[in-house]
């Protein structure tokens, strides 16, 4: 996973390169500090003592000293901007990319992949994961980097001093990387607990609110809070030993750096007092010390990022490995729409083992409509499936104008194919966007029109900001048979020649719903259409009626024919008719 | 607002050309109340949040010593190397060496442990006050009247459940560093002063300087940071809508477009961070020149006072030491409180919600219901959503223990008011409702689930088996009940079609399943949880005929011995029911049987004769019913 994002960071090279640069020069910069300060000490105590200069030189050195060490934080507070702003702006190129690349993948995964994930799983993923790894490239990938130098090159400093003394200042480097190591794998699989362990109550608290009116009317307060309970205290123990685990190896660190401290006084004492070395030597070492605090601090960061960093990263390229189960085959040619002829060739399919669809087979031509009747379960949903190729049949075919559609591009296939839901989701927006949704250059006479076919253009027009009201979080509601209505508008103005309305006038009151039909009749005369309703008299001008039972085509004809056959539909009818023949004209 | 459809347009055509600033504009209004906030630091939240802290008094006790621990230890070690060479190395004191040696030992021992402490405990006191905090706002959810639901989007909530208190648990997480920050730069101080007064001062003489540049860089930056928050908020946003709304996206072959939309947004987002970064990023220079100065400072002064024997060598060295730790607190001190503001922003957020008052609470002497036998009376009651403009006028009718009153008219007459008020989801204005006798509001509302069950015309399932979605919340029902309850509804068969049977997991919403499937298990659902009181708002939409023909011999079953309220379509459900009621306008115009009703001249006759095939057929304005019907032979 670390490798795979580290892949992606190397694609800015540039900007990695001189991220690391600037990171490495700020380590080296950083260790003359030390040097000039113990160089400092020593002329102000050693020098004067041993009578070597008289006290204005001193006095000079001092000064040059002290001009060199604020020339040096000057350059180490610049190279050290560098570095973060560098570091900071590589971290958000890469989780950009990332974040492109995982929502375009979103947008071509197939229905049935959506179908599975929860949209609460897709979206922590897509927010706090990618932080995640934005977390690794900032703190993990450039300051590593700077770590390391840090330690090398104050050994290389510190040997020139005495080899014995930066061997036990350096001592707690090898617990520093066991412990590290150590930490990293108990923190990846405490990340990746706690980020699925998230999901859930992300998934649980998403429905709750979304179904609270089943909750309520089931008086189930106190279950869905034991529910919720249950999962939310998961995620607070889960925390505590991600904690325990940080404040365990991170104490355990520190301690071993401070031991360092005391054998560095006491060794290095000892050797001022046999005159080894002198005290701004001595205390040269102590400066370095104070230096190496940096790493022990990082060290626990930079664990903890790469440590959630695979964890992220591997919920990410989870989605992104995905293969899309449909897929153009390569240089698929664009459809050519002639008639508008949608063909079923004995098409079977089925979602997972149960079959949802068996031997279909029917044909809609242009100026046609098909209507679809079935129980649920009987294949109806299935069959509006395939048309847009959301799917795939698992034997059979399915042609436009002589077309199989795994062999046209799929974008023409769905431009060709206009679709309009039984419960459409509207986009946060105007409901001038909502409508140009699958056209964004129409001119505004389109929108108009379309919505005028869809019979909202008048209730658009009563509101105050008329088609430039917004709809969705910042917006207006609308009720179910506006929103229907709006879909109707939207899928209209692509102007596709085949037309497939599943259900999607079942919350429209029927005189509206044949108003917006004799309108889609007159204005648009060649297209192939596809209805699916309950109401069977919304179906009754159909030119053929397919009857759906569990995924075969059990009657078929038209609204006479079938009811002269005494047959489902024939019991259907006089269903909705209130079990009573002699109402039925 | 006007023009955002056309400045989203050109974002979409070429993000690179859109000015980052000009996007942000647009969406100002969104956080609006984001800056306000912002703007006061004030009392009342954390006085909340010591509120929810106070049971863990003695962990932050506990913490509070930690931290003075910890600190203590991180200080002395300058002031332990000091000793070491002053009293001991430059007396050649072999002895006192190691004696000091040793004790520095025992400070790391006291460091480990103290860090230790604090951080778990600080952790567990964050943790278990974020629980309690968003456990309460769970709770809240649960019990706010419905129309609180029904104008805030689940989106909204959401975010305030995991953002906010997601910046709340790293405002507290961080509160125990703040704590050490300021004891540390306090106790340098104090350390430095009495070490040597004098040079004491001439270092910390640049500290205001770096006091007026922060001043002046907190408002920049905190600006700065909002925006690229908000900019990562819209971010989330738009990619939250494509998720819910891919079958549109993929139907309407928008990927091409949204890839720009998202590239626009995200381009913004990304200058945001390039701005905050370099905003970020240049205290590093400052604080480092400041910390150079005061080096030199120690070096010259600090070194001439040595030449002349007032200071000793170990102190030069401890001040140096020192020194470099004193502007390391001013720096996360800086990003601590831009972490406060945050978490401020968040509380209040937090808070407002927590504080809405609840419309519908038990009263004091509430008892529960207990046994009934489901006589269901509405005395002249009087509802409106906005009390101002009622919608339910003066409605009186009794449904006796058994009877099923069909409840009938044209879309928005007010009939999915009447069954809210019988399950109690609003209260009344006006008149009453109550159950065998007893008011509504006078009984547990817990207990009024018990006896009334409710199926809803858009069934709603978890994510979880159709087992647990079938039991749901009637505690104790066996698999028995469950399996028996689907055999009745006549949902056996396609559940046992489930790879799993009744153990296999729903997906989202139940989107494996048909709607009228769902519908189906929602059915089996109220039978599972055996009612007194059944409310059904019949779905015309989400079941075919096919299926209502199952459940209707179900429901024969499932009526019987029960009180049923039935938002009725089909012609064949009123027909059977003992009592039609027939609402227009919020008021009853008509009751009684059905062919009482057919045999008289109004509302309902009139229905009947046109021949509709459910009643929702006709159009919200009733007066129109003279028209000529849709399925016209």
């Amino acid at each position: 996973m670390l490798w795979r994002i580290t892949k992606i960071a190397f694609g800015y090279r540039w900007h990695l390169l001189a991220a690391t640069a600037f990171a490495a020069t700020t380590a080296i910069m950083s260790l003359f500090i030390p040097k000039l300060l113990g160089e400092g000490v020593d002329q102000a105590f050693t020098l004067f003592r041993e009578n070597s200069n008289t006290r204005t030189e001193i006095e000079a050195l001092l000064r040059q000293t002290a001009i060199l060490v604020l020339i040096v934080a000057a350059l180490r507070g610049t190279t050290g901007f560098a570095q973060i702003f560098l570091g900071e702006t590589l971290s958000q190129r890469v989780s950009n990319n990332l974040r492109m690349l995982y929502f375009d993948k979103l947008q071509v995964l197939s229905l049935s992949f959506h179908d599975r994930v929860h949209t609460g799983q897709l979206m922590s993923r897509g927010l706090s994961d990618i932080e995640g790894v934005r977390m690794f490239v900032q703190n993990g990938l450039v300051q590593i980097v700077r770590v390391v130098v840090v330690i090398v090159a104050a050994a290389v400093f510190m040997a020139q001093i005495d080899m014995q003394l930066m061997l036990f200042s350096l001592s707690f480097v090898p617990f520093m990387v066991y412990r590290g190591a150590r930490m990293r794998i108990q923190l990846r699989t405490i990340w990746r607990k706690v980020q699925d362990a998230l999901g859930e109550l992300t998934t649980t608290m998403q429905e709750n609110l979304a179904g609270i009116r089943v909750v309520r009317a089931f008086s189930a307060q106190k279950y869905e809070v034991e529910k919720f309970d249950t999962t939310a205290l998961e995620v607070v123990e889960l925390r505590m030993s991600a904690a325990r685990t940080h404040a365990r190896g991170g104490g355990f660190v520190s301690f071993s750096f401070l031991v360092a401290w005391a054998v560095v006084l006491w060794v290095g004492g000892e050797k001022v007092i046999d005159g080894q070395i002198t005290i701004g030597q001595l205390t040269q070492f102590f400066f370095y010390l104070a230096l190496l605090r940096f790493p022990v601090r990082m060290i626990i960061m930079i664990v903890n990022s790469t440590a959630r960093a695979s964890s992220a990263g591997g919920r990410i390229f989870e989605i992104l490995d995905v293969p899309s189960k449909i897929a153009d085959s390569p240089e698929a040619p664009d459809l050519q729409i002639t008639g508008g002829v949608v063909r079923f060739e004995n098409v079977s399919f089925s979602y997972g083992d149960a079959p949802a669809l068996q031997g279909v087979s029917f044909e809609a031509r242009q100026d046609h409509t098909i209507g679809i009747v079935g129980a649920p379960g009987s294949g109806k949903s299935s069959v509006v499936n395939l048309i847009p190729r959301f799917y795939d049949p698992t034997a059979g075919k399915v042609t436009i104008d002589g077309t199989d559609l795994r062999d046209a591009s799929m974008q023409s296939v769905r431009r060709a194919v206009g679709l309009v839901e039984q419960d459409p989701f509207l986009f946060d927006g105007s409901i001038r966007e909502n409508i140009r949704y699958g056209d964004v250059k129409a001119s505004d006479e389109k929108v108009v029109a379309a919505a005028t076919v869809a019979h909202i253009h008048s209730f658009i027009e009563s509101l105050p900001d008329g088609y430039d009201t917004e709809l969705g979080e910042r917006g207006i509601g609308l009720s179910g048979g506006q929103r229907q209505r709006v879909a109707i508008a939207r899928t209209l103005l692509t102007n596709s020649p085949i037309l497939i309305l599943d259900d999607s006038t079942s919350s429209i009151d029927a005189g509206t719903d044949a108003q917006i039909r004799s309108a889609l009749t007159e204005s648009t005369t060649e297209q192939t259409t596809i209805i699916i309703a309950h109401r069977l008299s919304s179906l009754r001008h159909a030119d053929e009626i397919l009857v759906l039972s569990a995924g075969r085509v059990v009657e078929r004809g038209s609204h006479e024919d079938l009811i002269a056959l005494s047959g489902h539909y024939a019991q259907l009818w006089e269903l909705q008719r209130g079990n009573s023949t002699e109402m039925v004209d | 607002m006007a023009n955002t459809s056309g400045s989203t347009q050109d974002s979409s055509t070429d993000p690179k050309r859109q000015r980052p600033a000009s996007v942000e504009e647009e969406h100002s209004e969104l956080h609006e109340s984001d800056e306000q906030m912002f703007a006061q630091l004030d009392s009342t939240v954390f006085k909340r949040f010591f509120y929810y802290a106070s049971p863990y008094k003695r962990a932050m006790l506990i913490a509070t010593l930690a931290v003075i621990g910890f600190t203590l230890a991180n200080l002395s070690i300058p002031l332990i190397v000091k000793f070491g060479i002053d009293d001991a190395i430059r007396n050649d004191d072999s002895s006192l060496l190691s004696v000091i040696a040793i004790s520095l030992v025992g400070v790391a021992a006291m460091y480990w442990f103290t860090s230790f402490l604090q951080q778990i405990l600080i952790t567990r006191v964050a943790l278990k006050v974020l629980y309690d905090i968003r456990a309460d706002m769970f709770s809240q959810l649960q019990r706010l009247a419905l129309s609180f639901s029904d104008k805030t989007p689940v989106g909204s909530l959401m975010a305030r459940m995991f953002g906010d208190v997601g910046a709340l648990q790293e405002m507290l997480e961080s509160s125990i560093e703040i704590i050490g920050d300021v004891l540390t730069l306090v106790g340098i101080v104090v350390i430095l002063l009495v070490l040597d007064f004098q040079l004491a001062l001439m270092t910390l003489a640049i500290v205001p300087a770096l006091l007026i540049i922060r001043l002046v860089w907190q408002p920049i930056a905190r600006r700065a940071f909002l925006r690229m928050r908000r900019n990562s908020s819209i971010v989330g946003v738009y990619l939250d809508q494509n998720v819910s709304g891919i079958r549109v996206v993929q139907a309407l072959n928008r990927q091409q477009e949204n890839h720009g939309i998202m590239g626009g947004k995200v381009h913004t987002y990304f200058w945001s961070t390039v701005r905050a970064a370099r905003l970020g990023g240049i205290l590093m220079p400052t604080v480092e020149l400041m910390t150079g100065t005061a080096l030199a400072v120690v070096l010259v002064y600090g070194g001439g006072r040595v030449l002349d024997g007032t200071t000793e060598v170990g102190t030069m060295v401890a001040f140096l030491l020192f020194v470099q730790r004193f502007f390391e607190p001013i720096r996360t001190l800086t990003m601590h409180y831009a972490l406060l503001q945050r978490a401020v922003a968040s509380g209040h957020r937090i808070f407002e919600l927590l504080d809405i008052p609840l419309e519908i609470v038990d009263k004091a002497d509430a008892r529960p219901i207990g046994d009934v036998d489901g006589r269901v009376e509405f005395k002249n009651v009087t509802f409106g959503y906005d009390p101002e403009r009622p919608i339910l006028r003066n409605i009186s009718f009794v449904a006796e223990p058994g009877q099923t009153i069909a409840l009938v008219g044209p879309t928005g007459s007010g009939k999915t008011s009447i069954t809210a008020l019988a399950h109690r989801f609003y209260d009344v204005q006006e008149g009453s409702v109550s159950i065998d006798g007893h008011d509504i509001r006078d009984v547990t509302q817990e207990s009024i689930g018990g006896v009334m069950g409710m199926v809803l015309q858009e069934p709603f399932l978890f994510s979880k088996t159709v087992l647990e979605n079938v039991r749901y919340n009637t505690v104790g029902a066996t698999r028995e009940d469950v399996v028996s309850a689907c055999k009745i509804i006549g949902a056996h068969d396609f559940v046992m079609q489930l790879d799993d049977g009744y153990d296999s997991t729903l997906e989202q919403r139940g989107s494996n399943l048909s709607v009228g499937q769902r519908q189906l298990l929602s059915f089996a659902r109220a039978l599972v949880a055996d009612p007194k009181i059944l409310i059904l708002d019949e779905a015309t939409a989400n079941i075919d005929s096919y299926t209502e023909r199952v459940i209707q011999v179900a429901l024969k079953k499932l009526l019987e011995g029960r009180t049923a309220l039935v938002i009725a379509h089909r012609l064949s459900t009123i027909r059977s029911a003992d009592q039609i009621i027939v609402v227009r306008d919020g008021e009853i115009v008509e009751t009684g049987t059905h062919d009482g009703l057919v045999d008289s001249t109004g509302l309902y006759s009139q229905l009947w004769q046109t021949n509709y095939t459910s009643f929702d057929d006709i159009a919200g304005n009733a007066d129109d019913i003279s028209g000529t019907p849709v399925a016209s032979t």
